[in-house]
Order: C-alpha cells, then sequence, then structure tokens
C-alpha cells in the first residue's frame, strides 16, 4: 500500500507543474457556466409562474453552482487520455514486470490530479461561489452533507471507472479519441451537465434511470439539494454502489482481456 | 529567423518586391491545391477514423439542439427569441464553427506542437509568407461534412418558420458568416501564439471551445458587463447572432451588421500584430 502513497505524491507534484493550465481551465469554465446562468435568467424572467420543473430560479442557479463544485471534484481530467497513451506506445510493459497493480497506479494518479487541481481551482470557485452566495444553499443536515460526500467520492470512482474502461479500448483500436468523445457527450447530457433531470419528461426520467448516467454528476447534487429522500435515497446510492462494482468489473475484465491480446502483438 | 527574412526570400524567388500579383496568386494557390491533395491522401489513409469524427460533432450537434428542445419545454421564448429561431441560431454557430474547423482550427492547435518540435524553424525556412503556411497546412475535409448537416438544421428551421429570405437577406447572412469565421480564427490564432510563450498551451486552446458556447446562445439573454465584454472585446455574441437577425429579419439596430464587420477586421489586425511580435522574440526549441 506504501507505495501507492508514493505514487499519490508523485502525482501531485507532477500535476502542479501544469498548475497554469489548471487555472485557465477552470476560470474559461466559468464562461459557459455564467452564460448558462444568464439563460435561466432571462426564461425565468418571461414566464408566468416562477419555476421550471419544481426549480425555482435561485434553486436553478444553486444546481448549477452545485455541478461545477462535484465536477471540480469528481471529473477525469486526462486520465483516459495517458492511459490509453500508455497503452498505444508500450509503456505498460514496464508494469508487467513490477509488483505492482496498473489499476490502482492509475486510480491513486487520477487522485492526485484531483487534489492537485483543486489546489490551483479552489481559489477561483470559491470567489465564483461567494459571488453568488445569496443562491448558495447549506445542506440541511450533517447527515445530509456526509451523504452528499459520500456519493460524490462514489462518483468520482464511476467516472474513473468508467473512463479507464473506455481507455482500454485502445488495447483494440488504433484511435480511441472518438470513442472517449463520444461517451463524453453522452455523459454531458445523461448526467445531468447540461440541466438538471428531472425537468425532463417523466418518460425520458426513466429510461435515464437505467444507465450509470445520472450518478455521475446529478445524483450527489439531488442528495446536497435535499431533492431526493427516504427510500429513494437508499435506492439512489444502492444504484450507485452497482454501477460503481460495475465499472469496476468491467475495467478490470477489459484490462485482463487487453493485455492477452497486448501480449500476442509483442511476441 | 524572423518573418523578413522569409519574406525576402520570398520576394527574391518572384524576381524582386514589384513581382506581379497575378503570378503571385497563382503560385499561391498552387501552393494550397498541394496543401489540400495532402489532407485528402492522409485522410482517406484512416477512413473509419474519419468518419467516426463525423459522428462525434454530429452527436455534439445533437446534443445542443436537444437542449434546446428541454429548455422550450418550459418556455415559450428567451427574450423574442423563439423555439425555431434559436434552432436556427444553433444551426448557423454550428455552420460557422465547422467552417473555421475545416480550415484553420488543426492548423491553429498544432502550433504549440510545432514549435516544440522544432518544426516551426523548417516553416519560417521556407519561401512562402509563414502565416500563410502555418495557418492553412492541413485541411478537416470532415468540417464540411459536418457544415452540411448544420445547413440542413437551418433549411429545416426556416421552414417551421416560413421564411422566405430575399437575395440580399442571404448575401448579407454569407458575408457576416465569413466575417464570422475570421473571428474566430483570429482568436483563436491569437491563443495558440501564446505557446510562442509557454509550450503547454493546450488549456488556453480548450478554453476557446469554452468561448463558442456562447456564439450559439440567444444574445437578448445577456446583460451588463457579460454582454459588453462578449460584443466589444471578445465579439462571441456577434458571431452567430447578428448573421441569423439577417434572415429572420430581427435586425432593429443597422449599425449591428457593420459592427461585426469591423470587429471581424479588427481581431484580424490583432492576430497579425501578435504573430509579428512573437516571430521577433522566437528562439527555437533547438537552439
Amino acid at each position: 500500500m506504501k507505495k501507492y502513497w508514493h505514487v499519490l505524491g508523485i502525482g501531485i507534484q507532477h500535476n502542479l507543474t501544469y498548475r497554469f493550465n489548471f487555472l485557465a481551465r477552470t476560470v474559461f469554465g466559468f464562461i459557459p457556466l455564467l452564460a448558462m446562468l444568464y439563460v435561466w435568467r432571462a426564461i425565468y424572467a418571461g414566464k408566468a409562474q416562477p419555476e421550471v420543473g419544481s426549480y425555482s430560479l435561485s434553486q436553478m442557479t444553486s444546481y448549477y453552482l452545485l455541478i461545477t463544485v462535484v465536477d471540480a471534484l469528481t471529473a477525469v481530467n486526462e486520465d483516459d487520455w495517458q492511459i490509453a497513451a500508455d497503452i498505444k506506445d508500450g509503456n505498460i510493459s514496464n508494469f508487467l514486470i513490477k509488483p505492482i497493480d496498473y489499476l490502482s497506479y492509475r486510480l491513486f494518479l487520477f487522485f492526485s490530479g484531483r487534489l492537485a487541481y483543486l489546489a490551483v481551482a479552489v481559489i477561483p470557485v470559491t470567489l465564483f461561489v461567494v459571488g453568488f452566495r445569496q443562491y448558495f444553499v447549506f445542506p440541511r443536515d450533517g447527515t445530509t452533507l456526509a451523504l452528499f460526500l459520500l456519493s460524490t467520492g462514489l462518483t468520482a470512482l464511476l467516472q474513473f471507472f468508467i473512463s479507464y474502461t473506455m481507455a482500454m479500448l485502445a488495447f483494440w483500436v488504433l484511435e480511441v479519441s472518438t470513442f472517449i468523445f463520444i461517451m463524453f457527450a453522452l455523459e454531458y447530457i445523461a448526467s445531468g451537465h447540461m440541466f438538471p433531470l428531472d425537468i425532463l419528461p417523466a418518460a425520458w426520467q426513466r429510461v435515464l434511470a437505467f444507465t450509470p448516467f445520472p450518478y455521475q454528476l446529478y445524483f450527489p447534487v439531488s442528495v446536497y439539494l435535499g431533492r431526493i429522500t427516504g427510500v429513494e435515497l437508499l435506492q439512489g446510492f444502492l444504484a450507485q454502489i452497482f454501477w460503481v462494482v460495475a465499472a469496476w468489473a468491467a475495467a478490470r475484465l477489459a484490462w485482463s482481456r487487453g493485455i492477452r491480446r497486448y501480449s500476442a502483438v509483442g511476441g | 529567423m524572423t518573418m523578413e527574412f522569409a519574406d525576402k526570400r520570398q520576394s527574391g524567388s518572384e524576381g524582386g518586391p514589384s513581382g506581379n500579383r497575378r503570378g503571385i496568386i497563382r503560385r499561391y494557390a498552387g501552393i494550397y491545391a498541394a496543401l489540400w491533395r495532402n489532407s485528402v491522401a492522409r485522410e482517406m489513409s484512416f477512413k473509419a477514423n474519419f468518419l467516426m469524427w463525423i459522428l462525434v460533432e454530429v452527436l455534439w450537434f445533437a446534443l445542443q439542439l436537444a437542449f434546446v428542445s428541454v429548455l422550450y419545454l418550459h418556455t415559450e421564448t428567451i427574450g423574442t427569441w423563439t423555439k425555431w429561431q434559436v434552432v436556427l441560431l444553433i444551426g448557423a454557430s454550428h455552420l460557422i464553427q465547422q467552417v473555421f474547423q475545416a480550415f484553420f482550427l488543426i492548423n491553429c492547435t498544432n502550433l504549440s506542437e510545432l514549435v516544440r518540435t522544432g518544426k516551426m524553424d523548417f516553416l519560417l525556412m521556407l519561401p512562402v509568407n509563414s502565416r500563410f503556411v502555418v495557418s492553412l497546412r492541413q485541411v478537416d475535409l470532415g468540417a464540411f461534412v459536418n457544415a452540411a448537416w448544420a445547413l440542413m438544421v437551418m433549411a429545416y428551421a426556416a421552414r417551421q418558420l416560413q421564411l422566405s429570405p430575399g437575395f440580399l437577406q442571404i448575401a448579407g447572412f454569407a458575408v457576416l458568416c465569413v466575417a464570422g469565421v475570421f473571428i474566430h480564427y483570429s482568436l483563436m490564432f491569437l491563443l495558440s501564439i501564446i505557446s510562442f510563450w509557454t509550450v503547454r498551451a493546450q488549456g488556453i486552446v480548450y478554453g476557446y471551445y469554452n468561448l463558442f458556447q456562447i456564439a450559439r446562445m440567444p444574445d437578448e439573454a445577456f446583460s451588463g458587463a457579460f454582454r459588453i465584454a462578449f460584443t466589444f472585446a471578445v465579439p462571441m455574441l456577434l458571431v452567430s447572432n447578428v448573421p441569423v437577425r439577417i434572415l429572420v429579419g430581427k435586425i432593429e439596430n443597422p449599425w449591428m451588421p457593420l459592427l461585426t464587420l469591423a470587429m471581424s477586421v479588427g481581431c484580424l489586425i490583432a492576430s497579425e500584430w501578435g504573430w509579428r511580435v512573437s516571430l521577433k522574440q522566437y528562439t527555437s526549441a533547438s537552439s
């Protein structure tokens, strides 16, 4: 286990060399977010009733603020590209002969990337949230906060395992970026990044409930806002845990299949 | 290595600075045709990948349209913009973005790679205008296919709106779209040449994608400093909103098209200035 903590340390140092990149990414990322908030404000201004779905304007605003926070905490940044490049360039051979598990190694690198990103992004994100403080709601109680943190942790794992599995495609195809972008597009709309999923027609919500996407972003935010309670909350957590385990199993399977193929090619 | 040097070589090979203009145009057209042939050959050697990239773009375009449909489930208008007007806007924005992508985008994003690997030295040595060859080296053919989808969506939205634009409207629309392409190009080029100073500039290039997102939103939603900044400093709110306003007959202020053209020229001038400054201080990666 100690060696993986070491990976974490090295990863943080390595990632901090890109602090300018991280800062640019965060600051530029606020522009579409601001634009989105403007569009919603215009929509609410033109409406007779003050609600969209079950959201008032300030609830809608806090939804987007929380999406930004959870996204900063859990989004996979470049891990998938790096994993695919490792496979394509043959760098993983180094790991096959070492007593280190590649999935754990990458997982710790992912955590280190998130920590380094947070160290840089915490300033602009805080400034932004403070700027919108009248819309920023605090969780109802300590339990809600704890559940939110738990589901955010599960979200991070889910994001990582899905990205890892996608990157495993590099064993089979030359160019994985198109597959990653297609997945990213699906995640972008179906995880609640563009709009809260419960403003969709009921039929669509039912379809989405059978996919892992809502658990990649929408679920922790809804927990925080106290929109999911009771039995639904329990069901939500079970489903999220199910998807984390499923994605982990898919990642392991893809790796063992890929390695078999990889060795065959390498002779 | 400066641009002056490259320019001197160039005029030298043309037989003096007063070498005839048609000769120059013919020469550059020849070079550009060769670059096209190269790009076609490159794309066709990875056919599956070529089709996959088109699929990616189609998906992202569909996503934008889906988003608008969701918004209009809950409202009739955004400002004065109706649903099909916004679909037209997203189509136009996609069209402009794809044409920009077809000609310029890869070349802008490749710039940092050219600097990092030292290939820039080689390009600056060529007896052609260095900005020409840096900006237009590769053509992204898939983007033309995506531009065609955008046109189809626009045509459909226009039918829903029962628009029948006259010749002048279409011409005005086309001219403003070209102006929009040049705004995208100039700003992206300016961002890319930051890589002359800091080699790791992908964060900046990524940032521009965020700006694209503003170009497809109805301008009336915005106000205050945000609207001023994205009209007069980074004219994203002019790029596709103004041409669409011409098509749907929403031009309340005749200055808007003129402002768009002026901003386009201004951005081009700024990018040329940035290019010259950065070439002056360019030190090769290999030296």
